[in-house]
């Protein structure tokens, strides 16, 4: 018997959205207890700002300009590595429970499994391409989908259609009639993606996630090893938790974030000091991330609205924290309590109001790199408590996987498993961490890389439609820790930009092969 | 309206190309996804695994210029127009070029995606029928 491995992820989850990690809104006493009793990193980065992305990253441990699938609407290639097929290979049961997104949702032809298999009527099948290797998908033997609403062929929405239609109504539209993401606004401030839900809690995603899990892992035999990736939709936008929980977090007693100004001008001229496509999203001249909706500007977003949107994010956190107690209780009550890791993280950030901004796109400052992550190693393997300062990043969750189940980490994992303190960090050189970022949609390519070190966040932006190659954002994380002065021109930081420079040439010559990259399939 | 393009090098002649795509019937062969097709006189109606139904008008169906083009006219599409050529380029070597244009502009991305995955198809069977 090995160590069993519970991997939980939620989607697009700021770092200071847990109270360990400074936040005050949304009550997280179970994610606090797990990070009190294991490992809590300061500054873990995503490699990529959207899903698909950064969850195949989680997959591969390789970054996006490696696995291939570079944006959102890339499919992650069908035989590129999976850490659970290595984990599947050596007797570990493998399940993924909730959000994949390794493929595209929007799917018309139906050529992907993730989308075929609810359909299907078995969540465990075997198609054409089940070579009795590889698990039933990419290592993973159980398969269990769900995203952010009700529509789309995925296991919750065909639940939620079979058990409970009356409730359909009740979860926001997330695309309108164009096929567009949603900008109709709703609540009590008309806030974007914002929908009052009447489904009973027990209906939606969160909780549906967590029992599926209790259900595959009260399945398994008591000696069986497991990989089970639990993956929660939420907070992800909408934000349409059920209206039964909104009195968690009135949304009129929500403070504004640290990074919203109330004056516009003042955060106009923050927006200004960065590179130009900042402001012409924030003006609706410019749109380069599909999952930000098109028609909503975000300059016309008020103070209010700001404070709804946290206060239904933060519901969403709560719901997700005591669903992932649920679980761990039946964790324990299986006599397993000793012999689980737990980690705990998510893909990539959001604004939630930092700058005048939701949603996220190809802006790389902490809203949306800087990441909650927890690893709660064992108990049987009595772990020192420690907090990580050092950077990290979701690349090397495959190999710390491995490393777990006492495996090698192979050739093609490109990030070594996560460092337990920073003593551990500098003696393997945990200095620096890069996000990359490519999009090209409907005549708008954007190409960005960042590097982040123990004290700097620097970004350069690759040619493109809105840049010649030059522009570029520098900030001092000690001196500012929210990102608001762009010292790329200041002639006292060229030494440290020379350096940070050098970094990613590095990066960009990594050695080791690369996929060919994917073609852009759907928007997400 | 959003317009996209994709295109593939094929050891074939255009004529063998041509033939793997120049009848109307053929789509489910090369089509990925498209499980099923009728067509009378210039219509067509496909099925996608994904259950969808897609009525298409075909609008030039020519042997002389390799040129295929269809609309699809399900409500949902303001606008699409569909277009597959195959040009010669020598004796076994051609380009077959899959453009769509459609709005909502998403539908012209989720319709490109799909011609994307056809060609390799297209070049798979035309170069077998080539070697064969």
């Amino acid at each position: 018997m090995g160590r069993r491995i519970l991997f939980i992820t939620t989607d697009q989850q700021r770092y200071d959205t847990l109270g360990v990690n400074g936040g005050f809104l949304s009550r997280t006493p179970v994610l606090d207890a797990l990070a009190a009793e294991g490992i809590r990193y300061e500054r873990c980065q995503p490699t990529s700002v959207v899903c698909m992305p950064s969850r195949a990253s989680m997959l591969t441990g390789q970054f996006p300009t490696t696995h291939g699938a570079w944006m959102n609407g890339v499919p992650l290639a069908v035989d590129a590595p999976s850490v659970a097929e290595n984990l599947h290979d050596v007797g570990y049961a493998t399940a993924l429970i909730g959000k994949a997104h390794f493929e595209p949702f929007m799917d018309p032809y139906g050529r992907y499994a993730e989308n075929s298999l609810a359909s299907l009527g078995v969540p465990t099948v075997e198609q054409d391409w089940f070579d009795g290797r590889r698990g039933v998908h990419r290592g993973f033997d159980y398969l269990e989908f769900a995203t952010h609403g009700v529509m789309g062929p995925l296991h919750y929405a065909k639940w939620m259609n079979d058990n409970h239609p009356e409730a359909l109504g009740g979860f926001y539209p997330v695309l309108d009639a164009q096929l567009n993401v949603n900008a109709a606004g709703g609540g009590d401030t008309g806030a974007p993606q914002v929908k009052f839900n009447d489904v009973p809690r027990g209906w939606y995603h969160t909780d549906w996630v967590a029992e599926r899990t209790i259900s595959w892992l009260e399945r398994q035999a008591s000696d069986q090893d497991w990989f089970c990736w639990m993956s929660f939709p939420d907070p992800h936008h909408p934000w349409d938790p059920p209206k039964s929980e909104l009195g968690r977090v009135p949304w009129r007693e929500v403070p504004l974030p640290a990074n919203y100004p109330q004056s516009a001008r003042e955060r106009e001229a923050l927006i200004d000091a960065k590179s130009r496509h900042w402001r012409a999203w924030y003006d609706g001249t410019l749109v380069s991330n599909y999952e930000a909706p098109a028609k909503w500007v975000p300059a016309t977003m008020t103070a209010d609205q700001v404070r709804e949107v946290n206060a239904l994010n933060a519901v969403e956190v709560e719901l997700i924290d005591e669903a992932i107690g649920r679980v761990l209780r039946a964790v324990e009550a299986r006599g397993w309590g000793d012999d689980v890791d737990v980690i705990f993280t998510t893909d990539h950030g959001e604004f939630q109001g930092d700058f005048g901004l939701l949603f996220k796109g190809p802006y790389h400052v902490d809203a949306l790199m800087r990441l909650p992550l927890i690893w709660r190693p064992a108990r049987s393997t009595k772990p020192a408590p420690s907090v990580v300062t050092a950077p990290v990043s979701l690349v090397s969750l495959a190999a710390t996987f491995l490393e777990v189940a006492g495996q090698p980490a192979p050739a093609w994992v490109e990030g070594a498993s996560l460092p337990v303190n920073d003593e551990d960090a500098r003696t393997r050189s945990f200095e620096s961490t890069v996000t990359e970022w490519d999009s090209a949609l409907f005549g708008v390519d954007v190409h960005v890389r960042s590097v982040v070190t123990a004290g700097h966040l620097y970004t350069e932006y690759q040619p493109g439609t809105m840049h010649d190659g030059s522009e570029g954002e520098l900030y001092d994380l000690g001196d500012d820790p929210l990102q608001r002065v762009n010292l790329f021109e200041d002639p006292s930081y060229a030494g440290v930009r020379g350096t940070l420079h050098e970094r990613l040439l590095a990066h960009e010559d990594r050695p080791g092969e690369r996929a060919v990259l994917g073609t852009v399939m759907a928007p997400v | 309206m959003a317009s996209l393009r994709h295109e593939i090098r094929i050891a074939a002649s255009a004529d063998v190309v041509w033939g793997v795509v120049g009848r109307p019937e053929s789509i489910p062969d090369w089509f990925p996804g498209v499980t099923s097709c009728n067509v009378q006189d210039n219509v067509r109606v496909i099925t996608t695994r994904a259950g969808v139904e897609m009525p298409e008008e075909i609008l030039t169906n020519d042997p002389l210029l390799r040129r295929f083009a269809y609309r699809i006219t399900a409500p949902l599409y303001k606008f699409h127009l569909g277009v597959i050529d195959v040009i010669e380029i020598g004796a076994d070597d051609s380009l077959c070029v899959y453009s769509t244009t459609a709005e909502p502009d998403v539908l012209a991305l989720l319709i490109a995606g799909g011609t994307k995955d056809a060609l390799d198809e297209i070049k798979r069977l035309a170069e077998q029928r080539a070697g064969g």
